[in-house]
């Protein structure tokens, strides 16, 4: 018994059309432009993972825009938001700067954007 | 106790309560809304009438013809934009001449100078796109445009200037008689005593004429829908249909900033919510098509509806009431009601106040208003912006309004408290991104100004919040 | 006295960005970029998701960090730019009106000029949609600065009108802060958004995407208190008693965008009524000389990492022309034949070198198609596509012998198979 499942592969702006055929011997994964797309639907099948951007309180009331270093569960997005809603990230603030450790193990929330302290 | 209460905050109450300030009286304006110029005045032609098509011998007829002459000067005095564009009533037909014809005799009888027929081959040098259908039109050259929300707001603030006070979200409920004048109750609990009462109440103003016992009008509502273009040459003068029983129809005009206005269709409505329909503004577009070719509706910023007010006895309504003559009845004020209100300002106070009470003059009374950034010349720009830097940082950039002039307009009287009271004033999100821009921005300085959460600034009061929360 | 640049940068997005940067490497030294906001960077500062820069960096940055390796570039060359400065007109003769709160309103002079605006949304206003004005209509932009700039929630219950991307990218943000996405209307057959983001941003939060639908009524007095959406015929109308509504508060519009060209007009630069964005030369120089555009101000594109290929090219041209000066032209024009919504570069100059990257949309949905370029009877280029969409820009490499062999016009036109 093999099935069949169609994926839009998200990795990149081509969004290729790729054919995962589940069998006895593993995934057969046909479609797919680049090795991105391949590890992509590898997950998608097992595990759907996402990066997560969003924004982050920073002390002086503003904003800082912050994502996650590297793709988090796909069903964990909301709830991993309501942790990062309550973080208040300290100024300054530099593209890269880690926010939050170890948000879930072994990913960072680190910010994307530079801000001064004013 | 003040000496006189003007209910309404549109054009008419507004030019009353300035030509008030001319004199010794203490006055005060009530508007229910958070802001003035909130229904009708807000939402309608900006078109001066030259007076031509109001029946002789009616009130319209009268106040048109006054009110078209005091028009340039009551503008320039307050630094309102205005154009003396002429206009024309086009024919498209032979019955449609005739028509015409009788318009000319009418309008002639009713004191509009410099009428003249004009054919096919004139109307087309003057309009280029007009349409090869017209056959002829009648030229009124005495026809104009003005910027109706920019008159209410200048004549009210300067009257504010001038020591009158303003009550906004003052929405009267109850009048009480009294020997001395009368108590007027807003819903809200609020109370202003007064020797007499003017009713410029719109909409409402039967409502507000029966809180003394006076039923001897009825008010009415149409809905009238526009479609706003961007700024384009598409018309020069105010281009009319030939009117028929049903009122003068869709028109094509030019407004003062240079934007091409096409409507307003007119349909009987219950409520005072304004709201447009596909039928309508299909109705327009076909309208507009009949009148001009290339009219370049690619290029639409907007549309909305007005609704206007008229009473049963299809003339306007300025009297004092028979129930008590301390209670001025001015309402049913339609078309031409924005020609006719400078000339309607003069006969109320002059006449019927003069016939209540002294009038004597008030000396240190200064008609002019500070005129608008957007009016100066660079090297007096550049002089404001010195002395504060503020008029240097464009906010919005469609039309070219600074933060300066969103100061100003939160600042001067009559003070904005909301983003649609700011763009009346500034014309900030008037352009053509609609606020895209620019919107966020002024509810921070909104914010900041007011002294209250970005959560708490509206569009147009209580209830029109922009935001609805904070993140996070 | 009036300050003269050697050339002048209308605006400090992506755009500006690389154009200055490209610009300076080509040797020009006496550039400014003129930035109305607070800070470099455009609209990328507030798209905050990723995806950006797969092509340029083969990684997949979000619009601040993008956005942010340019103004590193911009400050390592020490090139300078005008904060908070507001470009109130530019001539033909390359003089411009700037204001700021420090000179005021001030004349500049350039040699060359690279028009780098970007481009505005489109408004609700634009669609004489039938119904109110209450509180809670937003672009998607709009919002988009409210929730990610500002950290407010625009609305609570929310219909989005137009698939394109910010649309769908907005939904995906609105919901990850809270707020309900109840539908996403499309008026077209297919969504002009990248499928990626259908995947991403609809799919993985199960916001239903009404394609064919419109809005066709906004009811609610001082808020939005809900809209009547319906299907729509292929004539684009809408279809009595197909009517669907939603209670909401809240609609965003993200309906196109507009190439913002004010400035350019008022400098005489003849724009093309397909693009709405100037009519170019492949190096972008606009039909007025030493006045070049490029970036969504010149053709609305997809992806900035086309946005910064384009921006190099002008960048470099009017580096060229500060220091080369103006050379001969000769000029062949470059048409979008059957089923091409439009070609840029509009006109092909013979006498510059190198290669020329064709940037074409097809103006259906098409599958199994070919993609024809000619001069009179000459076939230049075919191209075999399976499928073509009118939401993903198109490129053809047309080679400096191809460009030799052309005399006259250059067509491009798509073919479907079988036909």
């Amino acid at each position: 018994m093999s099935e069949i499942i169609r994926l839009t592969c998200i990795e990149c702006p081509l969004g290729c059309d790729i054919e995962v055929t589940k069998n006895e011997n593993g995934l057969d994964i046909k479609g797919n432009s680049c090795p991105r797309g391949k590890i992509y639907a590898q997950n998608e099948i097992t595990m759907p993972k996402r990066v997560l951007t969003t924004t982050v309180r920073c002390e002086n009331g503003g904003l800082v825009a912050v994502k996650t270093s590297a793709p988090v569960n796909k069903s964990d997005l909301l709830d991993l938001m309501q942790v990062i809603n309550k973080c208040v990230a300290k100024l300054p603030v530099k593209i890269g700067d880690v926010i939050i450790k170890d948000l879930v193990e072994g990913v960072n929330l680190i910010a994307t954007d530079n801000r001064e302290v004013k | 106790m003040f000496d006189v209460a003007v209910i309404g905050g549109g054009v008419v109450g507004g030019m009353i309560l300035r030509q008030l300030t001319k004199y010794k009286l203490t006055c005060v304006l009530l508007e229910k809304e958070s802001d003035v110029c909130a229904c009708q005045s807000r939402a309608n032609s900006g078109i001066v009438h030259s007076g031509l098509d109001a029946k002789e011998g009616t009130l319209k007829a009268k106040f048109n013809v006054a009110g078209n002459k005091l028009m340039p000067a009551v503008c320039e005095e307050l630094g309102v934009k205005y154009q003396n564009n002429g206009s024309l009533v086009v024919a498209f037909n032979e019955e449609e001449i005739e028509i015409l014809k009788t318009l000319k005799a009418r309008g002639e009888a009713n004191g509009v100078p410099g009428l003249r027929l004009i054919d096919k081959e004139e109307l087309k040098s003057k309009e280029r796109n007009i349409s090869n259908n017209a056959v002829g039109a009648l030229y009124a050259p005495t026809g104009g445009i003005v910027c109706p929300y920019g008159l209410t707001i200048a004549s009210i603030g300067n009257a504010m200037d001038n020591g009158a006070a303003l009550y906004t979200d003052f929405e009267v409920c109850a009048i009480d008689k009294r020997e001395e004048g009368f108590i007027l109750h807003s819903v809200n609990g609020g109370k202003v005593e007064a020797k007499t009462v003017i009713n410029c109440a719109g909409f409402a103003s039967d409502k507000i004429a029966s809180l003394i016992g006076d039923s001897s009008f009825k008010m009415g509502a149409r809905r009238g829908e526009y479609i706003l273009l961007a700024k384009n040459q598409l018309v020069n003068s105010t281009l009319f249909f030939t009117p028929t029983a049903k009122g003068k129809g869709v028109l094509v005009t030019q407004t003062v900033d240079g934007n091409i206005m096409l409507g307003p269709t007119s349909e009987e409505c219950e409520g005072n919510i304004p709201t447009t329909s596909a039928s309508g503004l299909d109705y327009i577009i076909s309208k507009a098509k009949q009148m001009c070719d290339n009219v370049p509706f690619y290029d639409t910023i907007t549309s909305f509806a007005g609704v206007r007010a008229y009473c049963d006895r299809h003339d306007f309504v300025i009297e004092q009431s028979k129930v008590d003559n301390r209670f001025i009845n001015v309402a049913g004020i339609e078309s031409p009601g924005l020609t006719s209100a400078p000339a309607i300002a003069e006969y109320v106070v002059n006449e019927l106040i003069g016939s209540l009470m002294q009038l004597i003059p008030n000396e240190s009374f200064n008609g002019k208003r500070e005129v608008d950034f957007s009016e100066l010349t660079i090297a007096q720009k550049n002089e404001i912006i010195k002395k504060d830097a503020s008029f240097g940082k464009l906010v919005c950039k469609c039309e070219r309004v600074t933060e300066g002039e969103v100061l100003r307009a939160i600042r001067q009287n009559p003070p904005a408290t909301t983003i649609d009271g700011v763009k009346l004033r500034t014309r900030s999100g008037m352009g053509r991104c609609q606020g895209g821009f620019c919107q966020a921005r002024i509810a921070e300085i909104l914010a900041k100004e007011l002294n209250i959460p970005l959560e708490q600034v509206t569009k147009r009061g209580k209830g029109s919040e922009i935001v609805m929360g904070v993140s996070k | 006295m009036i300050t003269s640049y050697d050339i002048v940068i209308i605006g400090g997005g992506p755009a500006g960005l690389a154009a200055a940067i490209s610009a300076y490497d080509s040797g020009a030294r006496n550039i400014v970029i003129v930035e109305r906001d607070e800070r470099l960077g455009g609209i990328l500062n507030q798209c905050i998701h990723n995806g950006f820069g797969l092509t340029r960096f083969k990684e997949s940055l979000t619009g601040p960090e993008y956005s942010g390796r340019f103004i590193e570039e911009i400050k390592k060359r020490n090139i300078s730019y005008l904060l908070n400065t507001a470009v109130l007109s530019l001539t033909k003769d390359k003089q411009l009106t700037l204001i700021n709160a420090e000179k005021g309103i001030f004349n500049v002079k350039a040699k060359a000029v690279i028009l780098a605006m970007g481009c505005r949304e489109r408004s609700k206003g634009a669609l004489n949609i039938a119904g109110s004005r209450p509180a809670g209509i937003f672009s998607a932009g709009t919002a988009q600065v409210y929730l990610n700039l500002k950290g407010y929630l625009p609305g609570k219950r929310v219909v989005i009108l137009g698939s394109g991307d910010i649309g769908l990218i907005m939904a995906r943000r609105m919901t990850l802060e809270g707020a309900k996405v109840l539908a996403v209307c499309e008026l077209m057959p297919y969504s002009s958004g990248l499928k990626r983001n259908i995947k991403q941003c609809l799919e993985d939060f199960d916001i239903p995407l009404y394609l064919s639908h419109t809005i066709t009524k906004i009811e609610g007095d001082k808020r939005v208190s809900g809209v009547v959406v319906s299907k729509v015929d292929e004539n684009k109308k809408p279809i009595p008693g197909s009517e669907i509504h939603f209670d909401c508060d809240t609609v965003l519009f993200s309906v196109g965008l507009i190439p913002e060209n004010e400035l350019s007009t008022g400098a005489s630069v003849e724009l093309s009524p397909k693009t709405k964005g100037a009519i170019v030369y492949q190096n972008r120089e606009t039909k007025v000389e030493g006045i070049f555009a490029c970036g969504n101000v010149l053709q609305v594109h997809d992806l900035v990492d086309f946005v910064s290929e384009e921006s190099e090219i002008a960048g470099k041209s009017a580096a060229d022309y500060v220091l080369n000066g103006a050379k001969e032209k000769n000029g062949i024009a470059v048409n979008a034949g059957m089923n091409i919504n439009y070609v840029l570069p509009q006109i092909i100059d013979k006498n510059q070198k190198g290669h020329v990257k064709l940037f074409f949309r097809v103006s259906n949905t098409f599958k199994d198609c070919v993609i024809k370029v000619a001069s009179g009877d000459e076939i230049l280029l075919t191209k075999k596509k399976k499928v073509a969409v009118p939401g993903e820009m198109e490129t053809l490499i047309l080679t400096e012998e191809k460009i030799a062999l052309s005399q006259g016009e250059i067509k491009v036109w798509l073919e479907e198979e079988g036909i």
